[in-house]
């Protein structure tokens, strides 16, 4: 076991409480937005973690969730639209002693910087990445966003949105992310228990949390929170245990011999040891691809939560800083006036 | 030097114009004269080898210790079609047993490789010129592509030039016959033959180009001897051959430089040594995020090295995060640098918006090139100044330095550092491709001159509330440079939030109170408009009513000019611009000492559009927009018009 990157970041020197990571800011979002479920859990669970708060930075982007850092106390930035995770990156791999959060949502992360997302990714930068999904825009007011379903009418597709939706946990295992999870604004624990898992990765953690925006969106996910509902289309992924759902457990996931890919079925004596026993830690993350597959994109039906992926992998901050460290042992410790004067001089006697 | 303006009276005033006395050496069979200056250009196919051709000759030429400035010039395409007029790539060199300013308006000697290099290069070489071609590449198929119907070196069309045939191919492989090569591996070594041959020609120092060969092809030792062995063969040819009946000496520059260590230094090197010396300086890492672009990609590199002085890299997947990572950096407390070109600038605009809100130290390297788009990546333009002035959205006002000479990268490297991390500002460093890739003689600073950058991170609290509570206030300014502190994440107690988002005065909260936004706006102004820089100083030895006024790396062209005209007997006063943001403070009091204000710029007459505008001067600009510099020559002419219209 590669040792946790968290032992960098200096602990508390006393006992802290939730009411520690709260700001004096005034919390500005809509009454009743799911936002405000996300930002409870995060400062209920920041004193588990024991880091001298100091030393916890939050960078976001533009939007609504983007606001998040203003209302933690601890440093934060709220900066351009798409880009907190290159700003995070250089922070990150500059500061190892700093646990760095991305704030984000699903317009700031998958539209406008969808490019850094899957290179912060990719590179496994130290980073916990929260994705607000609420499958809409906002703070502009109502239009369609790159997670929206096919056909979403809003102030800016007034006949029908036209392009398929990213499935953010596809997207994040096919950009080679060693950490994906799936979580849900209001069950506080699960998400909880997912940002803890996120925060002892070493390496990009990616969070999607589906969000609920109650003014341009609203129940989105409610399938997911109505209590009958949600037996049926939740699948809740747990390292080691077998894949199994619905009211009575009586549905499993199991893998199609033929073609590899996934498929839910009834449960039955016969089929019972064929149920997928979930592996977060699989060398490959062709299964964790399926299970991101299996829920309905419209529906929202046979939707998975929980960790799809956790692998120790290189990280990237790691690396670069120990090539530093090689130059060192290598070369000796820089000298500006050997490196000024290089190797090819001639004097002139004044 | 071209870092000096020369105030020396008669002979190095005519600094450029001086011509070649002859003179007879004893003890040899073949002629020596002596010059006091030559421009020699080696031209060839992209891969010919010209550039590593030119980069030996000018190591040697300054290891012999004469004044040097080079212009490299080649295409955007890496391996343009062989033989063709756009795969021509060059390198110009002019040396001197005094100092010079600029890498020459036109050869004295021309190497051409083939055909196309010919027809390419010869227009710039003046008749009386000398010519060496190799021979071997003018076939007719070859002469043909580039619309030589017939072969011009037989048709009399270089009557007028002092032509020597040499079949450089041949000759190389010649001489590698017993190395065991193909003869196709034999050819690649034709430009060592032609550095040889042009090394006797000058009587440059050998050992240092042999020892660079063994260090280059250290794996390969028989190619490094098999090179070393065509350099030698150019050199034998040149000494016993009779085509090359004279050779020649420039004395080295004793006098033109003041006493120390020197080396030769192109502006990209000497803009990263003086990163990585201003980090030093100021005690703190040195963060580098950046995208591969022309011509700024070799400070990347460069800077890739040098680990072991805690510089930390960052390739970034586009020219927003290279800018977004180092602004995190800064956020963290690092000597946080982007480096790119205009249109890598273009794209990291917003970000820096970003950093002026944020009020964090931050470099934003430009090494202009011509646009608009993607323009002229190889070639040298001006054209970025408006963009790095006004290129964002809102009131964004940001410092902009620019240095002057390949070396003087360095210092402005330094400067650029001092303003950011003193006022907490992005700072943009105007460099271009000419600085770039050209270079110069430099005098190896002491590291205990450089200037102390040390700057205090804040630590505790610096506001008391009304109920006596001490607080931290992100945005509660230094009296003296309205710099805020720069409280970086690990300092306990002052934990704070930032963003793009306007900012209450003093607590850095959310405000969107307008009168604490036109505060703001107006605090940010300021604060830049504050920013000491030194007066700028007037070179006017004869009280001229003319004024030319200059910019970055126009300066080396433009004294040069100015130098003309004063062994003319026409007078005319120069100054030159480091700082073009703010402007120095007597700036306006000189320009108004002047009848008449020139500003030669390769753009269409940015700075001249911000001087009038500021100052109400009736400025008239000369402008130049080809991808080259400056011909001396020509702006001492356009310099002429302007003292006498």
């Amino acid at each position: 076991m590669p040792e946790p990157l968290l032992h960098l970041v200096p602990k508390a020197e006393a006992q802290q409480s939730m009411k520690d990571f709260k700001s004096d800011q005034e919390v500005r979002w809509c009454p009743g937005c799911g936002d405000y479920a996300v930002l409870a859990a995060v400062q209920g669970f920041m004193p588990e973690l024991g880091l001298a708060k100091e030393n916890i930075v939050f960078v976001s982007g533009i939007g609504c969730s983007s606001r998040f850092p203003y209302y933690m106390n601890t440093y934060g930035m709220h900066s351009i639209h798409g880009r907190a995770p290159a700003i995070a990156t250089g922070l990150a791999t500059s500061r190892r002693d700093l646990s760095v959060w991305v704030v984000t949502g699903d317009g700031d992360a998958l539209s406008i910087g969808g490019n850094h997302l899957i290179h912060a990714l990719r590179r496994n930068v130290n980073l916990k990445i929260l994705l607000f999904n609420n499958r809409i825009y906002g703070l502009t007011k109502g239009q369609y966003s790159p997670t929206s379903e096919v056909g979403k009418i809003t102030k800016s597709t007034p006949m029908g949105s036209l392009d398929a939706p990213f499935n953010p946990v596809s997207l994040a295992l096919g950009a080679e992310a060693s950490f994906v999870a799936r979580t849900v604004d209001s069950d506080r624990k699960h998400l909880t228990e997912v940002l803890r898992q996120a925060a002892d990765h070493n390496g990009t953690a990616l969070v999607e949390i589906y969000q609920n925006c109650n003014i341009f969106n609203d129940g989105a996910f409610e399938v997911l929170k109505d209590k009958d509902q949600a037996k049926e289309a939740v699948i809740r992924l747990e390292h080691g245990s077998p894949i199994r759902f619905g009211a009575e457990d009586e549905k499993g996931v199991v893998r199609d011999p033929a073609t590899g890919d996934l498929q839910v079925v009834t449960v039955t004596p016969e089929n019972e040891s064929r149920i997928l026993v979930h592996d977060a830690h699989a060398t490959t993350p062709t299964t964790a691809f399926a299970l991101s597959r299996l829920a309905d994109p419209d529906t929202l039906h046979q939707t998975p939560i929980g960790v799809f992926r956790s692998v120790d992998r290189p990280v990237y901050d790691t690396l670069m800083a120990d090539q530093l460290e090689t130059a060192v042992e290598r070369y000796g410790k820089g000298d500006l006036g050997q490196l000024l004067t290089g190797n090819d001089t001639w004097t002139v006697v004044g | 030097m071209t870092s000096q303006v020369s105030s020396e009276a008669g002979e190095a005033l005519l600094g450029e114009q001086r011509s070649a006395p002859a003179k007879p050496h004893h003890g040899t069979e073949k002629e020596v004269r002596r010059l006091d200056r030559v421009i020699i250009r080696f031209a060839g196919d992209s891969g010919d080898g010209m550039q590593l051709t030119g980069d030996r000759f000018t190591s040697e030429t300054a290891s012999f210790g004469n004044d040097l400035s080079t212009l490299p010039n080649f295409p955007a395409e890496i391996r343009a079609p062989a033989g063709t007029l756009p795969g021509v790539s060059s390198f110009q060199l002019h040396f001197a047993d005094h100092d010079i300013l600029t890498p020459g308006d036109a050869p004295n000697v021309l190497v051409a490789m083939n055909p196309a290099a010919l027809k390419a290069n010869i227009g710039d070489v003046p008749r009386g010129g000398e010519i060496i071609v190799n021979t071997d590449e003018f076939a007719k198929r070859a002469m043909a592509k580039v619309g030589y119907e017939t072969s011009p070196l037989e048709d009399g069309s270089l009557d007028g030039y002092r032509v020597h045939p040499v079949p450089l191919t041949t000759l190389t492989v010649e001489a590698l016959k017993d190395f065991g090569l193909s003869r196709k591996e034999a050819e690649r070594s034709k430009n060592m033959f032609a550095l040889g041959l042009l090394s006797w020609m000058y009587h440059r120092p050998t050992e240092g180009t042999e020892n660079f060969l063994r260090q280059k092809f250290a794996k390969k030792p028989q190619i490094a001897e098999a090179n070393v062995a065509a350099f030698r063969a150019g050199w034998n040819f040149g000494e016993t051959t009779e085509d090359f009946a004279v050779s020649y000496e420039v004395a080295p520059a004793t006098r033109a430089f003041p006493a120390g260590t020197y080396r030769n230094i192109s502006g990209n090197l000497a803009l990263s040594y003086g990163l990585i010396a201003a980090g030093r300086q100021a005690d703190l890492p040195l963060y580098l995020g950046s995208y591969p672009i022309t011509p700024a990609s070799d400070i990347l590199h460069e800077l890739s090295k040098h680990k072991n002085f805690g510089v930390r890299t960052f390739q970034a997947e586009d020219e927003i995060a290279g800018i977004g990572a180092a602004l995190g950096a800064a956020f963290g407390g690092s000597l946080a640098v982007t480096t790119t070109s205009g249109p890598g600038v273009a794209l990291k605009s917003e970000t820096i918006g970003l950093a002026v809100s944020l009020e964090l130290p931050l470099l934003i390297v430009d090494i202009q090139r011509g646009g608009p788009s993607t323009g002229l990546p190889t070639k040298t333009e001006q054209a970025d100044l408006l963009q790095a002035m006004y290129g964002r959205n809102g009131e964004a006002p940001v410092p902009v330095v620019a240095p002057r000479t390949p070396a003087d990268c360095f210092d402005a490297a330094v400067e650029a550092a001092r303003i950011a991390l003193t006022y907490r500002t992005p700072v943009f460093l105007l460099s271009d491709g000419y600085l770039a890739n050209g270079s110069e003689p430099w005098r190896v600073p002491d590291v205990g001159d450089l200037p102390d950058l040390r700057t205090l991170f804040a630590t505790g609290p610096n506001h008391t509330l009304d109920d006596g509570t001490e607080v931290f206030w992100p945005y509660k300014r230094d009296p003296e440079t309205l710099a805020r502190p720069w409280a970086v994440p690990g300092t306990p107690g002052l934990e704070h939030r930032i963003g793009g988002i306007e900012k209450q005065d003093g607590t850095g909260n959310i405000s969107y109170d307008p009168a604490n936004h036109e505060f703001m706006v107006r605090t940010r102004q300021a604060k830049i408009d504050g920013i000491d820089v030194p007066d700028i100083e007037v070179d006017d030895p004869d009280g001229a009513d003319t004024l030319v006024l200059g910019w970055g790396s126009t300066y080396g062209p433009i004294t040069a000019a100015v130098r003309r005209l004063r062994v003319a007997g026409k007078p005319i006063a120069q100054t030159h611009l480091r700082h073009l943001n703010p402007f120095p403070k007597n700036l306006g009091e000189v320009l108004k000492r002047y009848e008449k204000v020139v500003i030669p710029e390769m753009n269409l007459g940015q700075l001249a559009t911000l001087v009038r505008a500021k100052y109400l001067v009736d400025a008239r600009s000369h402008t130049q927009v080809n991808g080259m510099p400056f011909k001396a020559e020509q702006l001492a002419a356009a310099l002429k018009e302007a003292i006498d219209a």
